[in-house]
């Protein structure tokens, strides 16, 4: 049976972490031999809408107007619910944003489906069975999750699985779906995004710095590494517990949990709750002044030496690597 | 107000994580368990809100009679009244339906959990509650504010934050930023002892996903070291190694 994909967009576009759930729902539309449609809510782009194609849906179903331009959890989970009994879809994917976090659950009741939340790979499915792993215990650990259930809600995970280009354009259609007016009960009155800022759950790069840094007034110097590695900017509970830097930076076991390509640590001693939220980045890189630092331990790059000297020495050759290339 | 916050009992944040029966198995053996940290700052705003006898405070754990430290903790912080469904937590399906049942013959004006259990990290108990009941449901806020019935929260979105007005009763699922976690006083322990702990049984369900085994991440290698005066080297490692730039 077909599945469903639910393309998230952010202000009318779509993002990184959208075209990385659409390419791993192609591929688990062709595991099943079977077709993929995707479903877009809010107003985007004939273009874009058509550009889904790209990473492999045949089809999407366009949901625009102003009554669900924004996200509204209820009413978007209503909608993708009908979306999936509308092309008999047995397997909806959605990413694990923050958004996909609030839908995910609600769409499984809608559907009686068993939800698999921060799937890491494709699912097997084999002897009848079908199982996907996801991340547990706050990164500590993987848990594989088998589904029982006819209908199934897989959300993935941001820069788990990679972007793969490979359709033609995808063909557009209108849908207008009933929505009840009781699933507007909440309101949006306002939306604040910083447009220049790379979100962290889908940045590439990560330089998070802790309290080796001593106060906010030295976070300038992460900044420009950030800039120019195009990284976005995460730090320990304590920095953000001090208010040095906002909550919505800090990373871990009771922050955020991210997997980047590259993790770059500066004066954080690598507490295991700090590991939990990062230990799946793919390279991970630690300055700190302490040899003995525990984060020297899961890393793969390391370099002991004060954070002060270190950082403007390091943004100067990459900007200088960067000049060169 | 009357306020219903979903409490979970998780293992420590310092617990090292091991599985037994060929790692389908949570090894439990010396792992102390908590209340976990997210319900934590649910239960302390639910306090806040009712604070000076506006309203009480229940709280509501799916768990088996081992939980039972965990549920007088949250009393001793200040819950009003503690149920435990008597059941092993089976999934969110499962902990999510028993709570909405129980919500469906005691209303309340609002309903919390945290943001995740530091154990499953689904998310996912929040939204399908509020979906059981038809009712609104925002995870992951980082404010709540509440005058005459109509809550203002701030969720979190990706490189912003979104500000939402919710009539009551609605489902929320708190993080940091909604309330400072509050620590038991005298008290409050002693006081914990005598208040309500009611155990009911759970109503009968099917489920729709198991756990059948468990990974532990692939270790890293050595570290390898590049000397503090010469951070080209690093540059020169993460391109032509570890092609990250
Ligand atoms: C329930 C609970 C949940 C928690 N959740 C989280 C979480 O989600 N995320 C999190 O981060 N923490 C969390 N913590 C806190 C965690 O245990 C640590 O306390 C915290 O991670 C330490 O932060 P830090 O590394 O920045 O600071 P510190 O441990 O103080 O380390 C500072 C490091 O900087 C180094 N340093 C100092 N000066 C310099 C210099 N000039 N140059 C280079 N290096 C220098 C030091 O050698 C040291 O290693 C949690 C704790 C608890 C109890
Ligand atoms: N067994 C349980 N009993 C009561 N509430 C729970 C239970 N498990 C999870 N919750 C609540 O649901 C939230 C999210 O859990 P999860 O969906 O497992 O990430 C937790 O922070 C708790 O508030």
């Amino acid at each position: 049976m077909p599945v469903l994909i639910y393309t998230e967009n952010s202000g009318g576009k779509f993002k990184k972490s959208t075209f990385e759930a659409v390419s791993y729902a192609r591929a688990i539309a062709d595991q099943n031999n079977t077709s993929l449609t995707a479903i877009s809510i809010g107003n985007v782009s004939e273009y874009e809408l058509q550009d889904l194609g790209k990473y492999g849906a045949e089809k999407v179903l366009n949901v625009s107007g102003e009554k669900l331009k924004d996200f509204v959890n209820q009413a978007y989970a209503s909608v993708i619910a009908e979306a999936a009994k509308k092309t008999g879809a047995d397997i909806v994917v959605l990413s694990n944003s923050f958004s996909g976090r609030g839908l995910a659950p609600r769409i499984g009741v809608k559907l009686q489906a068993g939800v698999i939340d921060g799937a890491v790979e494709l699912p097997e499915q084999k002897d009848g069975k079908f199982t996907a792993k996801k991340t547990a215990f706050s990164g500590k650990a993987f848990a594989i999750v088998e589904l029982t259930s006819a209908n199934k809600v897989i959300a993935l995970t941001p820069n788990a699985y990679k972007i793969v280009e490979k359709g033609p354009a995808a063909a557009v259609e209108d849908f207008s779906p009933e929505v009840n007016a009781s699933d507007f009960k909440a309101m949006i009155k306002e939306i604040v995004r910083s447009a220049d800022k790379v979100s962290l759950p889908d940045a590439e790069i990560i330089v998070s710095g802790g309290r080796g840094l001593k106060g906010p007034e030295n976070w300038g110097m992460l900044e420009e590494l950030a800039d120019v590695l195009g990284a976005a900017l995460a730090c320990s509970k304590p920095v953000s517990d001090a208010d040095w830097r906002p909550h919505s930076e800090h990373v871990g076991q009771t922050g955020i949990a991210v997997s980047p390509n590259l993790y770059i640590a500066v004066g954080i001693s690598g507490a295991i709750q700090h590991l939990a939220g990062v230990s799946s980045s793919k390279v991970i890189v630690v300055i700190n002044k302490d040899a003995e630092a525990p984060f020297f331990k899961v890393a793969d790059y390391g370099i002991v030496g004060d954070a002060f000297e270190v950082v403007p020495k390091l943004t100067a050759a990459i900007k200088e690597y960067k000049a060169l290339a | 107000m009357n306020v219903l916050v979903c409490i979970s009992n998780v293992p420590d944040t310092t617990a090292k994580i091991t599985f037994t029966d060929n790692n389908t198995q949570f090894n439990t053996n010396g792992v102390q368990f908590i209340l976990n940290p997210y319900d934590e700052i649910a239960l302390a705003r639910a306090i806040e809100l009712t604070d000076g006898g506006n309203g009480s405070v229940t709280v509501i754990n799916v768990g088996e009679v081992n939980t039972e430290p965990t549920i007088r903790k949250a009393l001793a912080i200040g819950a009003t009244e503690a149920v435990r469904v008597n059941a092993k937590p089976h999934d969110a399906w499962f902990v999510a339906f028993q709570i909405a049942q129980y919500i469906k013959t005691n209303p309340f004006d609002l309903i919390l959990t945290g943001r995740e259990s530091i154990d499953y990290n689904g998310s996912k108990v929040a939204g399908m509650v509020g979906e059981l009941l038809d009712l609104p449901s925002v995870s992951i806020i980082k404010k709540l504010e509440i005058n005459n019935d109509i809550a203002t929260v701030e969720r979190e979105i990706e490189g912003g934050k979104e500000i939402l007005t919710i009539p009551l009763p609605f489902v929320a699922g708190t993080a940091e930023g909604v309330a400072e976690p509050k620590i038991p006083n005298m008290r409050g322990i002693m006081s914990a002892r005598t208040k309500p702990l009611n155990v009911i049984e759970p109503v009968a369900v099917k489920t729709f996903s198991e756990v059948i085994g468990y990974e532990t991440p692939a270790p890293r290698g050595q570290v390898k070291l590049v000397p503090a005066n010469d951070p080209g080297k690093l540059v020169e490692l993460l391109h032509a190694e570890a092609r990250i730039i």
